[in-house]
Order: C-alpha cells, then sequence, then structure tokens
C-alpha cells in the first residue's frame, strides 16, 4: 500500500467517459448513476446511494474501484457498530506485552510514566479498521454498506471522515488523507438517516434498471445466456416487480435466476423451467404461492 | 434549456430554479444550492441530462422529492418562462389551528384564563372522559394535560458495553489501571451491555369513523414522539409518514404540519391495504423490526378482513409486540366481534381501550414495560 503508487486520481473529464470505464468492467451504469459518481469525484463529496435491494448500489462501489483502478475499502454496517469497530482500535495485547517487556527490561528501576505512556500509544499499536485504512490507503474506493443499519449515533463518527478526510486519535493525534478517498455509502431505507450526514453527500436514488438495461445486465454478466432467453427473464422479473410481492425481486435475483436456468441446461423460460427454478428469485412462501395462483403462464406471457 | 437563461448569467436561472423547488417543497438549504452551483461547475450545463442528475443528486435527500424535483425541472427549464413551478406566490405558513379536525375556540392566546375556568378537581373527571364528548373548555385544558404526560421509552440491551460492576473484563479500562499502578494490574475494569431505547412505531388511523378520536390521538403521539425514538404514521386510505412533521416542538405548528401531510383525513379505511404499504416499505425494512407498535384503529375494515389478517401475521413476526388501541374498547359491555378486530386478535399482544387520558396513560404505562 505504502509503495509509491500513483497517489492521485486519473479523473475522467465528463460523465460519458466514467460511464463508459464503468461499463468495462461488467457494470452498466444509467446516465443518473453515472453523472452522480462522476460529481462525487469531482467535488470530493461522498456519494449516497438509496434503493430497494438488489438495485446494484454496493456493485457501483465494486465497479468504481475497479473502473478507477484503486483498492477498495468495505465497511459493512451493522447495529451495535462503534468507533472501534470502523475507525480504529488499540491492540491492548500487544501494549500489555510492550508495558511488560518495559518493565522487566528497566528490571526494578524507575520508570517513567510519560515516557512508556508515549511509547504505547504509537502507530505500531494502532489497528486500522476500515475507514482510518481508507484515509491510509486513498486514493481508493470506501464503500460504508447499510448505514441505515448502524445505530444514529454511529452517524456522528462518519460527520469528520466524510467532510474532513480525517481522523482525530485522542491520543494519537489526526490521520488525514491525502488525497480523499472515493466515499461511497449505501442505505436501504429501513431508517431515515440524519440530515447532518445527507448534507455533506450527494443524494442517488438507485431504481431498478429499465428492460432494455436488464437484458444487457444479464447478457454480460452471464455470456453463455442467449438473448432470447435473457429477455424472458427480464420480462418475468418486470412482471414479478409488479405483483405486490413481499421482496419484488432484483437485479441481483434476475441473475441468479438466468444462472439457475443455465445450470438446468435450458434454453427458454417454460412454465415446468420456472416452477423448478423459481426458489432463484422469490425468497418468500407467501410470494411463491402468490404467483402460483396467480398461474406460471401469466407470468411468462409475452 | 430556454433561450431566456442562456443570454444571462446561468447563475440567476440555476439559483432561481432552486427557489422554485423550496417553493415546491424541498428544503433546498443554502448548503446544497451551494453544493449544486457546484455540481453545475462541473458538468456541461448545455446539457439537458447532466443538467438535471447534477441538480438532482445535490438537491434532493428523499425519494419523495423527486416527483417534485421532476415537476419544478420542467417546468422551470422546458417550458416558457416562468416565475415559479406553481405559478402562486409561495404558501406562507397558514395558521396552526387548520390541525383541529373539531371546532375548537379561536382565541389562543388565553389558555391561561380558559384553565382556570376548569377546576382542579375536574381534572381527574376529565381523565376518565370521553375524548369525542370533550365540550371546547375541556378540550383545551386536555391539551395542557397531554403536554404534561412524561412518556418512558421501552428497552433493549444494546451491543455497545458500558463500565459496570459485574461483567466481562474491560482490556481498555484495565490498561489504564495498570498505566496508573506502575504495570501492575490491580483492579479489573469489568464492563457488560448498555441498556438503548427500543424503537416505537404509532399507526393512527384517521378515517370517518376514528374522527372524533383523530385530533387528541396526533396530539399524544407528538407528545410521544417528542420523548422516545418513533415513527409515526397515518392510516386511512392510504399511508401518511408524519414523523417528520410532528418533529416540531411547539403541538400547534407541529400538527397543523401533519394535518397538511395527510391527504385522507376522515375517509374511508382499507386497513389491511395501508398496513401491507407500511410494512413493505418500512416495517419489513426495520422500522418494525423488534419495536413496540401501537396501532389506533377501531378495527372498522371496508376491505377484506382476511387480508388485514395476513397484515398482521407478517407484522407479528417482524415486531417485538404489538399493541392495538381501540377507543371503543373502553365501553361498557364492549366485545371484539367486528369483522376488523376479530381478524387482528390472534395477532396481537394486547388489546387495550384508548377513549381517555386515563387509558392512554395506561398505554404508556404498557409501552414502557415492553
Amino acid at each position: 500500500m505504502t509503495a509509491q503508487r500513483d497517489r492521485e486520481w486519473r479523473l475522467p473529464e465528463d460523465p460519458e467517459s466514467l460511464g463508459k470505464a464503468l461499463e468495462d468492467t461488467g457494470y452498466l451504469p444509467d446516465d443518473g448513476i453515472a453523472t452522480a459518481a462522476f460529481l462525487a469525484l469531482r467535488m470530493h463529496r461522498p456519494l449516497f446511494c438509496e434503493g430497494e435491494p438488489g438495485t446494484g448500489k454496493t456493485a457501483l462501489a465494486q465497479a468504481l474501484a475497479v473502473a478507477l483502478d484503486v483498492g477498495l475499502v468495505r465497511l459493512q454496517c451493522h447495529e451495535g457498530i462503534d468507533a472501534g469497530q470502523a475507525l480504529y482500535d488499540w491492540d491492548f495485547p500487544r501494549q500489555l506485552l510492550h508495558l511488560r517487556t518495559v518493565e522487566a527490561a528497566s528490571s526494578g528501576g524507575d520508570l517513567d510514566v510519560d515516557v512508556v505512556e508515549a511509547s504505547l500509544f504509537t502507530r505500531r499499536f494502532l489497528l486500522a479498521r476500515p475507514l482510518l485504512q481508507a484515509l491510509e490507503a486513498a486514493p481508493c474506493v470506501l464503500l460504508i454498506d447499510e448505514v441505515d443499519r448502524a445505530d444514529d449515533e454511529f452517524e456522528a463518527f462518519l460527520l469528520e471522515v466524510l467532510s474532513e478526510h480525517a481522523v482525530t486519535v485522542p491520543e494519537f493525534g489526526e490521520v488525514r488523507a491525502t488525497t480523499p478517498p472515493l466515499t461511497v455509502l449505501t442505505s436501504n431505507r429501513t431508517r431515515e438517516v440524519h440530515d447532518a450526514l445527507k448534507r455533506r453527500c450527494l443524494y442517488h436514488w438507485v431504481e431498478h434498471p429499465d428492460l432494455a438495461r436488464e437484458v444487457a445486465i444479464l447478457r454480460r454478466r452471464l455470456p453463455e445466456l442467449t438473448d432470447r432467453l435473457a429477455r424472458q427473464v427480464a420480462a418475468a422479473v418486470r412482471r414479478l416487480r409488479e405483483m405486490e410481492l413481499l421482496k419484488p425481486p432484483g437485479v441481483a435475483e434476475s441473475l441468479d435466476w438466468a444462472e439457475a436456468l443455465l445450470a438446468l441446461n435450458r434454453s427458454e423460460l417454460d412454465a415446468d423451467a420456472a416452477a423448478r427454478t423459481l426458489g432463484a428469485v422469490l425468497k418468500y412462501r407467501e410470494d411463491a404461492d402468490r404467483v402460483g395462483t396467480a398461474g406460471l403462464d401469466s407470468l411468462l406471457a409475452s | 434549456m430556454t433561450g431566456r437563461q442562456q443570454e444571462q448569467d446561468p447563475l440567476v436561472g440555476l439559483v432561481g430554479f432552486t427557489r422554485a423547488l423550496r417553493e415546491g417543497g424541498l428544503t433546498c438549504d443554502p448548503h446544497r444550492v451551494q453544493a449544486y452551483l457546484a455540481a453545475a461547475d462541473e458538468i456541461d450545463i448545455a446539457s439537458p441530462v447532466q443538467l438535471y442528475w447534477a441538480g438532482r443528486v445535490t438537491l434532493c435527500t428523499d425519494p419523495d422529492d423527486l416527483p417534485r424535483y421532476d415537476a419544478a425541472f420542467e417546468a422551470w427549464f422546458r417550458d416558457a418562462p416562468r416565475r415559479s413551478p406553481a405559478g402562486g406566490p409561495p404558501v406562507a405558513p397558514r395558521p396552526s389551528r387548520i390541525a383541529a379536525l373539531t371546532p375548537t375556540p379561536a382565541g389562543s392566546g388565553d389558555d391561561e384564563t380558559r384553565d382556570l375556568q376548569v377546576a382542579a378537581s375536574d381534572t381527574e373527571v376529565l381523565r376518565q372522559r370521553d375524548l369525542s364528548e370533550l365540550t371546547d373548555a375541556e378540550r383545551e385544558h386536555l391539551r395542557s394535560l397531554l403536554a404534561l404526560l412524561r412518556p418512558q421509552p421501552p428497552k433493549r440491551r444494546a451491543l455497545r458495553r458500558v463500565p459496570h460492576r459485574r461483567g466481562e473484563p474491560d482490556p481498555r479500562a484495565t490498561l489504564r489501571a495498570m498505566l496508573r499502578a506502575g504495570g501492575e494490574p490491580v483492579v479489573l475494569p469489568r464492563r457488560r451491555a448498555g441498556i438503548r431505547p427500543r424503537k416505537v412505531v404509532l399507526l393512527v388511523d384517521v378515517s370517518g369513523s376514528m374522527t372524533p378520536y383523530a385530533d387528541a390521538l396526533l396530539r399524544f403521539t407528538h407528545v410521544v414522539a417528542r420523548r422516545m425514538p418513533a415513527e409515526v404514521f397515518t392510516l386511512g386510505t392510504r399511508l401518511t409518514r408524519i414523523t417528520r412533521p410532528l418533529r416540531q416542538r411547539d403541538p400547534e405548528r407541529a400538527l397543523s404540519a401533519a394535518s397538511r401531510a395527510v391527504p385522507d383525513y376522515s375517509g374511508g379505511t382499507r386497513l389491511g391495504e395501508t398496513l401491507r404499504v407500511f410494512l413493505d416499505r418500512w416495517g419489513q425494512r426495520g422500522a418494525a423490526r423488534r419495536a413496540v407498535v401501537v396501532v389506533f384503529s377501531d378495527g372498522w375494515e371496508r376491505g377484506d378482513a382476511t387480508a388485514l389478517a395476513e397484515q398482521m401475521a407478517r407484522m407479528r413476526r417482524l415486531a417485538h409486540k404489538i399493541l392495538w388501541v381501540n377507543p371503543h374498547a373502553g365501553r361498557a359491555g364492549y366485545a371484539p366481534v367486528q369483522g376488523g378486530v376479530l381478524a387482528v386478535m390472534p395477532h396481537i399482544d394486547r388489546l387495550l381501550a384508548g377513549h381517555s387520558l386515563a387509558t392512554l396513560e395506561r398505554l404508556l404505562e404498557e409501552v414502557r414495560s415492553a
């Protein structure tokens, strides 16, 4: 990481060229995503992506890292996540050992508490967690995934990182990124994220892709898929999304479905093939029942 | 872009657009406007697509903002020059009294004199009175009593740990103590999981049959939402989230903002359908997960009660506790026989009365201990 790499961003000229670069990685962005990511890069602002599960929010960050040829640092948020898991932590066992060693070395002699304490709180005892890692590894893409799962107090930890690109460790000092990382935050909107956080970000609401784009995504990700089958799967998934299900399938599900069909060597999505593979798209018994009563044929009617 | 804006400094057109958006109801604070201008600087503003997205990512903060943004963008950049998307002058905040769903006395400045008119001994009587049968003076008195409520949130174990006498050893504190004692572990500090408030979801039925109670219940939810992490929704023919408007401190302002947000006061009920929307958009994703859900409704369902039962079963699997508050349940001789109430009975933890202040206080007690 510290090897003298090209420590600057290779910035794309305009949203279109960023979109092209993303496309080359296998991620097919629409104008909105390309423009949002372009502005996030240019303005050094975090990009806050909200949307239904399975619309490719996380995949966007991964694709950006590949397209811009930088590393990806990921922070998965969860309930109860704290600074020790997200920012940094002190390596207590090693600090304890160090303390013992110093004590043994001085063998009963005078210990200068200040000197010992200063030696305890140095960089080598500091464990970098994802946010600190991202600042030290910049330029990189920092993905803060599912920020809505973290407690609302946790958002306060993020504010300094997101706006100053710095972390302050009380015993140690400030760690500041030489080049700000490109930060992507994702949220499934299980709760409202605080306005202070949103204000520092660019906001992008990610929608399901339209039919043509979904077909293109399927074909790009699964090259062995025929155009006909891709179209059938995309059309069926679209119909499922309109069916008031508990969990409408996202792009991830249509990819799973197409892959399942390929694994069964099916060249066409008929009622039999759909019945066998429905578990790849519908993850709730109630949903499967609903589709079953509506009739699989209605799903496939073109 | 129209020719008009191109000839002039583009800044004027862009800032004017943000003003139009603000009139359309978006936040658009100066910070966001600045971000918008910075974004416009980075892109090719002659391209409508880029201009559209630059504004959308910097000025919108919520999916509910998107239709308003789209409409304003169409009106401002595509149509003939116009002052604002609405065409009219900015709407001034309306006086707060429109929140009242039932007749209230006009003067709001003479609260004190009104309070005095109601003798102190009447308070106990008022606490037991049915909220739908109050006189105006009593209603006024009730508001001040509601403001005195001190709801306590329910508790849950937190993941984060706090120092405690008993519990697992705390390495960080141990190290500090050792440092102080010259390297000897003299004391062994311990820590354990802390306590955090549990989420609360309040769902208030504002359909026609609940109208006599709606005003008092919304005031009650305002008191609750101010004191704990609560999400508040109204149920009617559609679902409306009023957590945001209720966040204001002043009850009158909060209530008027909430009533402006709710389009279906005193309309019909489609309980099953609106609960489904709630669970799809909010509940399942997290708002109802391990939360205490309180539904204020008489269970009067116009649609099919099986849909209601289905959704309540879903909520049962998500929520920690479900309390159903039915204003009619406190009446003498009440029996849960209506289709809607019968359908939900198997899926709820408690059916409570909610027709008077005393019963609402009991509800708070239930919520606290849930």
